[in-house]
C-alpha cells in the first residue's frame, strides 16, 4: 500500500467505483422488502379476498404486477446492477467506465423507471402483457437507462487490464444485451396521443397469437436471461469467492454458457401450448426447453462441486449455505421446469398454481437466495467492515426462509395438481364433475399455507436489513462465533 | 443461382450453429490445455482492491 493510500484511509483505498454498488445494494434490500411485502399481502387477499379492500387501487389486478416487477426488475434487477458492477471491476482490474457520474445516472434513472412503473400500475395504466406492463413512456425511459448500463459495462470490459474476460461477465454481458433485445422487441407500440387519444395509452403493433408468440418469447427469456444467465454471473463469481476455492471446472463454465444461450431464447412457446399457435412451433419450444435440462444441470453440477473437498463450509458459513442452496435450487426448477413444458404434464398443470409454486421455487429458492448470498458477501466488503454484525442471524434468515420457501412450494404443488384434477374431471354423463367456484374454495387452505410461508420468507428479510444496517454502523453483536471462515474468525 | 444457393445455406441455420457449438466444445476440452484453460478459474482469487491490477 502506498503512503498517499494510507493516508487517506481504507475506504478511499480502492481505486474502483465502490459507492455506486453500495447504493444499489441499499436499494435491492428496500425494494426486496417490498416486492415481498406486496406479494404477501396480495397472497392472503387470495385467501380472504375482503382485503381488496373495495378500492380499485388495491385490487389483485392492479397489485400483482406490483408484486412481479418489484420482486424481478426492483429487487432482482438492482441486485444485478450490484453485482456485476462489482464482479466486472474486480475480475477486469478495471475502474467503471464512466465513473461515478455514469454510474449513479444508472442507478437514479433506474430507481425512476421503476418508481414510474409502479405508479402506473396502481393507477390502472398498463400494457397487459405480463411482466411487459410498463405503458410506452415507461419503456423510452428504461431503453435510456439500460443502454448507458451496457456502455458503462462494455467500456470497463474495454479497459480491462486482465487479459482473460472472467466467465461472470459473459453471463451479465449476454443477460444485458438480450434483455435490451427482448425489451425492444415485444414492446413495439403505437402510443394513441399520436391519433388524439389519451396520452399514456399505446397499441401493440402486433395483434392474435403474433402477439402472443412476441409476450412469450418475451416473458420467457425474461426468466431465462434476467433471472437465471444474470444470476448464474452470481454464481460464477461468488461461490467461488466465498469457497475460497476456483469454479470446479471453468472448461464445463463455458460449455454451460454457449449451450444456455443457444438454447432458451427458443423456449418461450411452452406457454403456449393447445393455444392457436401452430403445433409445430409448441412442439419447438417444448423441445428446446427439455433439452435445457443438460446445460442447466451442467452449471448446478459446476457450481456444486466448488465446494467438493470444502463441504464443511456449509456447516461453519450460513452465507455459503445461501449460496449452495440457491444452486440446488435452480436445479431443482430447472428439472421441474423442462418436465412441466412436455405437452402431457402441461395439459395438467398450465394455469393451475403447480406454474406458481415452480415460479416461486426458483424465485425465491434460486434467485433470492443466490441474491441474499452476494449480498451478505458485499455489505462488510463494499463498508469496509471485517465481518457481518451476526452469522447468526444469517442463520436465522436461511432456516426461516427456507421453511417458508417448503410452505410456498408444497401448498402450491397440491393446490396446483387439485386444481388440474378438478378441472378435467368428469361424471359418468360427460358432463364436468366440478364448477369452476368449487375448485377455488377447495383451494383455500393451500392459500393460507402459501400465505403463511410468504410470511417467514419476509420475516427472513427483514432480519437481512437488520444485519445489513447494523453491519453498516460498525457494530458486531456478542454471539459465540461460527468455526472456520476467515471473515467470522477476525472478529474482535 | 446465388440467390438459390444463399437460401439453401441459409434454411440450414440450425446445422451452422450445431457446428459452431460444437467447435466452442472442441476448443475447450480438445484444443486448449487443461492447465492454461483451468487457470482463469483463478481470477476472481486473485483480485487487490487496493490496485487496478
Amino acid at each position: 500500500m502506498t503512503q498517499a493510500t494510507t493516508a487517506l484511509g481504507a475506504k478511499e483505498a480502492t481505486p474502483y467505483v465502490d459507492d455506486v454498488i453500495q447504493k444499489f445494494v441499499i436499494a435491492a434490500t428496500f425494494w426486496g422488502i417490498v416486492g415481498f411485502l406486496v406479494g404477501d399481502f396480495i397472497a392472503w387477499q387470495l385467501a380472504f379476498p375482503a382485503l381488496n379492500l373495495d378500492l380499485q387501487w388495491f385490487s389483485f389486478g392492479r397489485v400483482r404486477p406490483v408484486h412481479t416487477s418489484a420482486v424481478i426488475f426492483a429487487f432482482g434487477g438492482n441486485v444485478l446492477f450490484a453485482t456485476s458492477f462489482y464482479v466486472v471491476q474486480r475480475t477486469t482490474r478495471a475502474s467503471l467506465f464512466g465513473g461515478r457520474a455514469l454510474g449513479n445516472f444508472v442507478f437514479w434513472g433506474y430507481q425512476l423507471f421503476i418508481v414510474l412503473a409502479a405508479s402506473g400500475y396502481v393507477l390502472g395504466i398498463t400494457q397487459g402483457k405480463e411482466y411487459a406492463e410498463p405503458e410506452w413512456y415507461t419503456d423510452l425511459w428504461l431503453t435510456v437507462v439500460w443502454v448507458c448500463y451496457l456502455v458503462v459495462f462494455v467500456g470497463t470490459l474495454y479497459k480491462r487490464r486482465e487479459p482473460h474476460i472472467y466467465v461472470a461477465n459473459w453471463f451479465f454481458l449476454a443477460m444485458i444485451i438480450t434483455i435490451a433485445m427482448l425489451h425492444l422487441g415485444n414492446n413495439l407500440a403505437v402510443p394513441t396521443a399520436i391519433f388524439g387519444g389519451t396520452w399514456w395509452r399505446s397499441y401493440e403493433i402486433y395483434a392474435g397469437v403474433q402477439d402472443a408468440l412476441t409476450q412469450w418469447w418475451y416473458g420467457h427469456n425474461a426468466v431465462g436471461f434476467f433471472l437465471t444467465a444474470g444470476f448464474l454471473g452470481i454464481m460464477y463469481y461468488f461461490v467461488p469467492k466465498r469457497a475460497e476455492r476456483p469454479v470446479y471446472s471453468y472448461r464445463l463454465s463455458i460449455v454451460h454458457f454457449w449451450a444456455l444461450i443457444f438454447l432458451y431464447i427458443w423456449a418461450g412457446p411452452h406457454h403456449l401450448h393447445y393455444t392457436a399457435l401452430p403445433d409445430w412451433a409448441q412442439t419447438l419450444g417444448m423441445t428446446f426447453s427439455v433439452m435445457l435440462w443438460m446445460p442447466s444441470w451442467g452449471g448446478m453440477i459446476n457450481g456444486l462441486m466448488t465446494l467438493s473437498g470444502a463441504w464443511d463450509k456449509l456447516r461453519t458459513d450460513p452465507v455459503i449455505r445461501f449460496l449452495v442452496t440457491s444452486v440446488a435450487f435452480y436445479g431443482m426448477s430447472t428439472f421441474e421446469g423442462p418436465m412441466m413444458s412436455i405437452k402431457a404434464v402441461n395439459s395438467l398443470s398450465h394455469y393451475t398454481d403447480w406454474g406458481i409454486g415452480h415460479v416461486h421455487s426458483g424465485g425465491l429458492g434460486w434467485v433470492a437466495f443466490v441474491s441474499f448470498g452476494a449480498l451478505y458477501c458485499l455489505v462488510p466488503m463494499l463498508w469496509r467492515r471485517k465481518q457481518l454484525y451476526s452469522m447468526r442471524l444469517v442463520s436465522y434468515h436461511f432456516w426461516i426462509a427456507t421453511i417458508g420457501i417448503v410452505l410456498y412450494i408444497t401448498s402450491m404443488w397440491i393446490s396446483g395438481i387439485m386444481q388440474g384434477l378438478m378441472w378435467r374431471a368428469y361424471d359418468n354423463l360427460g358432463f364436468l364433475q366440478y364448477s369452476f367456484v368449487e375448485t377455488v374454495a377447495a383451494m383455500h387452505p393451500y392459500y393460507i399455507i402459501r400465505a403463511t410461508g410468504g410470511v417467514l420468507f419476509l420475516a427472513g428479510a427483514l432480519i437481512m436489513a437488520y444485519n445489513f444496517y447494523r453491519t453498516i454502523k460498525g457494530d458486531v453483536r456478542d454471539e459465540a462465533p461460527y468455526e472456520a471462515p476467515a471473515t467470522a474468525t477476525a472478529r474482535g | 443461382m446465388l440467390d438459390q444457393t444463399i437460401n439453401v445455406l441459409r434454411s440450414l441455420w440450425s446445422v451452422w450453429v450445431m457446428i459452431f457449438f460444437c467447435g466452442i466444445v472442441l476448443w475447450a476440452y480438445v484444443l486448449t490445455p487443461k492447465a492454461k484453460i483451468e487457470a482463469h478459474g483463478t481470477i476472481p482469487l486473485r483480485d487487490d482492491d487496493s490496485e487496478e491490477r
